[in-house]
């Protein structure tokens, strides 16, 4: 049942655009792996290889242990949900559900006892007579993914199944789809562009860039020891400020040391680039050291009041603080920011590699 | 993107089965026509002695001309008066809109010539008005015949046309431009010149060419009522299978002149269409409006006046098949019978038999094809779907005659004996109809997403069972929609099967036609009013299934 889906050197093209230039990856049994990355970063292409809609120009892709490459999309195995539902608007819920089921050729009322235990588990069988149309936009997501789970497939594979639901919709539904996944174990492969909605549901993720995979781990890693600078900005907000190794630690432009117990790979000397989110910068009242900086504005959000400093050199740099009764910090006011040295990341200059362990 | 196996699957056999159809049935029969063109019918040796001889002779140059300014009046006529109908019954709330569509179309769906024939019957020489004119007013009317009545007819059948196109590119108007223009001072008569005409140009361009098409090919219109006013479908028809002399050399070359002007024509559209085109497609759509008094009355006035002069003909033609006739059936008497019904069920209920079961198995074999071909091209393109692709939009630009000729001509010998059957006509109708089913199949193709495939290939549908499962049934209700409208369309057919028909294989269309010019207008009429029942029993079928009266065409 539960397969692991194992991917080794994969290369896709259209043409002479190479979308996916050699990529590998493991996908552990019963997993949530999502592939994360901005639209043209060929996650979809590649969530479309593992189905089988797309050809493969080179390497091998495994279901377990089974090679798969060539395997028509009908004989894989495997639900999907899509982007746009694609639900059979001609027929009614029911009949979306059992359509995959018919196609086993399985005795009638084991398709019935079937279809009608993911009605209840998607919470539509009250629907189930309707044609998909009389259904909303989050109630059409629960009949895609019954019908996808239906069949029990070794490997459910969804392609950005949220985005078309309005903010309040897709949190529910992101739950509702983590929840069946766990209770289900179904190795899950999830396509997204959203990150908070990729932190929300996975196991793990892999960060996309331009066809290549930038990172892979758990949402925790990603966001506190993120490998390079793409992932630290695709992930979460974040400042990045110029800056140059010292001897145990960083000197910012300004002239402002920071003590750090956990560089390495660096030599004194080298510019570097520290990626500080704004909840690791402090703003510092009581005339500690910090950074150089000058209120532009800030914004109050209830919880928090967000805060848009000018550094020294000009740069635009982001503060969150948990809001607090006295008053807001004035525009134009100067101040000094202090940094927690133990959350924040470094990286080369470039940005290819992390300077932090 | 599909797997990429390359085995010799369904879908390969099928797209040679269409390619190998394509050739036998069009393309070898057009390039038979292209070669007798180009030989000189006496010695059968190559020349160009058809061409010199058309363009030197004025009475069949002239053809060309008159056929030119016979269409393109029709096309400016018919925007005239559909473009204003169109924006008048798409933007104000009007009574009996049901009524009025299909009014309009019913309009455009009975055979032009029967209208030219009840025209004639009605302001003829020996018309009922003309003669109470006459007779009562002792005012002389001018005459219906030649050039005025043929632009008259054409239009009348014509702007429906428009009327439908234009309609549906109001509906993919989105309210928000109107609104959008309206808070930028511009309302009434100058928005519609200035946003909804642009707006709807490349539609009002392809009405206008399609009208042009269909005037410019016209053979019974000019035949009935042009009275010597000779078009050149008339001339390849004379030279075909005329009493005077035969001459299939000479009927050839006028053919290809033919399909030369109208493929020109064509590039000059294609040409203005891209420079205009865009796509838009509404979110909200319009909604009519209410208008003033004084503008409901202006509308409603002109919508039933349009209407009334557009049905006149039909409407006068069921009155007249309820006429006592004579005993010879050739002249009406006092009173009232249903003579000539009897006359048609006892002698020619064959041709309505022929109707049902000619068009039927045409239809049938058009919508097949038509998705056969339209799922071929849209979701598994290579070079041979191409090539059907471009062949299935020849047809678009040949007359009827034409492809009625080129048919003759190919399988008029033993091997293929096709001539005098049913069959040479369904090929016939199939190629003539086959283009604009494939259009809107293509175009409904392309609205499902292709995700809807795949999810069903995840599902465990193969390719087959995918189409007919699930790409066919969604496609029905658009299908069902063009089919109506080509099931009218055959049943008026005439260009072509005039050539064609058998004693055997006479429909109805024929029947009036062949009763017309036999003199019985008595039989004529009965036969027209049952052509007009199916027209308005397909309209009602249409009306009751259709979801939101939108027309295919």
């Amino acid at each position: 049942m539960n397969v692991g889906i194992s991917i080794k050197n994969a290369v896709k093209k259209y043409g002479d655009f190479t979308a996916i230039p050699d990529l590998s990856l493991e996908i552990k049994p019963g997993e949530f792996f999502t592939l994360l990355g901005p639209s043209g970063c060929g996650k979809t292409t590649l969530l479309r290889m593992i189905a089988g809609f797309n050809s493969i120009e080179g390497g091998q892709f495994y279901f377990g242990d089974r090679l798969i490459n060539d395997l028509d999309p009908a004989k894989r195995n495997i639900g999907m949900v899509f982007q746009n539902y694609a639900i059979f608007p001609h027929l009614t819920v029911r009949k979306n559900v059992a359509f995959g089921l018919q196609n086993r050729k399985l005795p009638k009322d084991q398709i019935e006892k079937q279809t009608d235990k993911f009605l209840k588990l998607m919470k539509i069988d009250q629907f189930a007579d309707r044609l998909p149309e009389k259904l909303s936009g989050g109630q059409q997501q629960r009949v895609a993914l019954a019908r996808a789970l239906a069949i029990e497939p070794d490997v459910l594979l969804m392609d950005e199944p949220l985005s078309n639901l309005d903010a309040k919709l897709r949190v529910e539904m992101r739950e509702v789809i983590k929840e069946i996944q766990n209770s289900l174990g179904i190795t899950t492969v999830y396509v997204t562009h959203d990150q908070e909605e990729a932190m929300a549901v996975s196991d793990r993720i892999a960060v996309m860039s331009d066809g290549v995979i930038q990172q892979v781990g758990s949402p925790k890693t990603l966001y506190q020891r993120p490998g390079n600078l793409f992932v630290s900005t695709f992930i979460g907000r974040t400042n990045v400020i110029e800056c140059r190794i010292i001897e145990g630690g960083i000197e910012f432009k300004d002239g402002f040391r920071l003590a750090m117990k956990n560089l390495v790979d660096c030599k004194i000397g080298d510019e570097a680039l520290a990626s500080v989110r704004p909840e690791e910068l402090v703003i510092n009242e009581n005339g500690e050291e910090g950074i150089d900086a000058t209120v532009a504005y800030s914004t109050f959000l209830g919880l928090n009041t967000h805060y848009f400093v000018d550094l020294s050199d000009g740069q635009r740099a982001e503060i969150v603080q948990e809001s607090k009764i006295d008053d807001i910090i004035e525009n134009g006011t100067k101040i000094k920011l202090g940094v927690k040295a133990e959350k924040i990341n470094v990286f080369t200059k470039d940005g290819s590699r992390s300077l932090v362990k | 993107m599909t797997l990429g196996k390359k085995k010799a699957d369904f879908w390969v056999v099928a797209s040679l089965l269409v390619l190998a159809l394509y050739l036998i049935f069009m393309v070898v029969p057009m390039i038979k026509v292209f070669y007798q063109a180009m030989l000189d019918p006496a010695t059968k040796a190559l020349s160009l002695v058809n061409f010199k001889r058309f363009f030197t002779t004025p009475y069949y140059s002239n053809t060309l001309v008159r056929s030119f300014k016979v269409a393109v009046s029709v096309a400016f006529f018919s925007l005239l008066v559909g473009i204003p109908l169109a924006y008048f019954y798409n933007m104000y709330q009007i009574r009996g809109k049901k009524l009025i569509q299909m009014l309009i179309i019913l309009s455009s769906m009975s055979a032009p010539f029967i209208g030219a024939y009840s025209w004639i019957l009605l302001f003829g020489n020996s018309g009922v008005v003309t003669v109470w004119f006459r007779e009562v007013l002792g005012i002389t009317i001018g005459s219906i015949y030649g050039f005025k009545g043929i632009v008259l007819v054409l239009t009348t059948k014509m702007y429906p046309l428009v009327f439908l196109y234009l309609s549906g590119a109001i509906k993919n108007i989105d309210s928000s431009l109107l609104e959008a223009s309206a808070n930028m001072g511009r309302t009434g008569f100058k928005r519609f010149v200035t946003v909804v005409l642009p707006l709807c140009m490349p539609t009002i361009l392809a009405a206008a060419l399609m009208v042009f098409m269909r005037a410019l090919a016209d053979f019974g219109t000019a035949m009935m009522i042009g009275q010597g006013y000779m078009t050149f479908p008339l001339v390849i028809y004379n030279e075909f299978v005329g009493e005077v002399g035969v001459n299939k050399n000479f009927a050839s070359a006028v053919s290809v002149i033919a399909i030369i002007i109208t493929l020109v024509v064509f590039l000059i559209q294609s040409w203005a269409t891209r420079k205009t085109s865009f796509s838009m497609s509404a979110m909200h759509h319009i909604e009519p409006k209410k208008a003033g008094i004084l503008g409901k009355i202006f509308i409603n006035l002109y919508i039933w006046l349009v209407i009334a002069i557009s049905t006149l003909p039909n409407f006068y033609l069921v009155y007249l098949s309820f006429r006592n006739t004579s005993k010879s059936g050739n002249a009406f008497v006092d009173g009232f019978s249903l003579n000539s019904y009897k006359y048609v069920f006892n002698n020619m209920g064959s041709s309505i038999w022929n109707t049902i079961r000619i068009c039927g198995s045409a239809l049938i074999l058009i919508i097949v094809l038509a998705i056969l071909i339209s799922y071929l091209v849209v979701r598994r393109p290579n070079a041979i779907n191409k090539t059907i692709d471009t062949m299935s939009m020849v047809p678009y630009i040949i007359p009827g005659a034409v492809i009625g000729i080129a048919l003759i001509m190919s399988f008029n010998n033993p091997k293929f004996p096709l001539v005098g059957t049913a069959w040479i006509i369904i090929i016939a109708m199939c190629i003539r109809r086959i283009p604009y089913t494939i259009r809107s199949s293509v175009a409904i193709l392309g609205q499902i997403p292709l995700t809807i495939d795949e999810a069903a290939e995840s599902l465990g549908a193969n390719k087959l069972k995918t189409l007919v499962k699930v790409t066919v049934p969604m496609m029905l209700n658009g299908i069902f929609a063009g089919a109506i409208m080509s099931w009218v369309t055959l049943i008026t057919e005439l260009s072509s099967s005039v050539l064609l028909y058998s004693y055997k294989t006479m429909t109805l269309n024929i029947a009036v036609y062949v009763m017309v010019a036999k003199g019985s207008d008595g039989r004529a009429c009965a036969m027209s009013t049952i052509l007009t029942l199916f027209t308005v029993i397909s309209l009602l079928i249409f009306n009751r299934f259709s979801k939101d009266g939108e027309i295919m065409l």
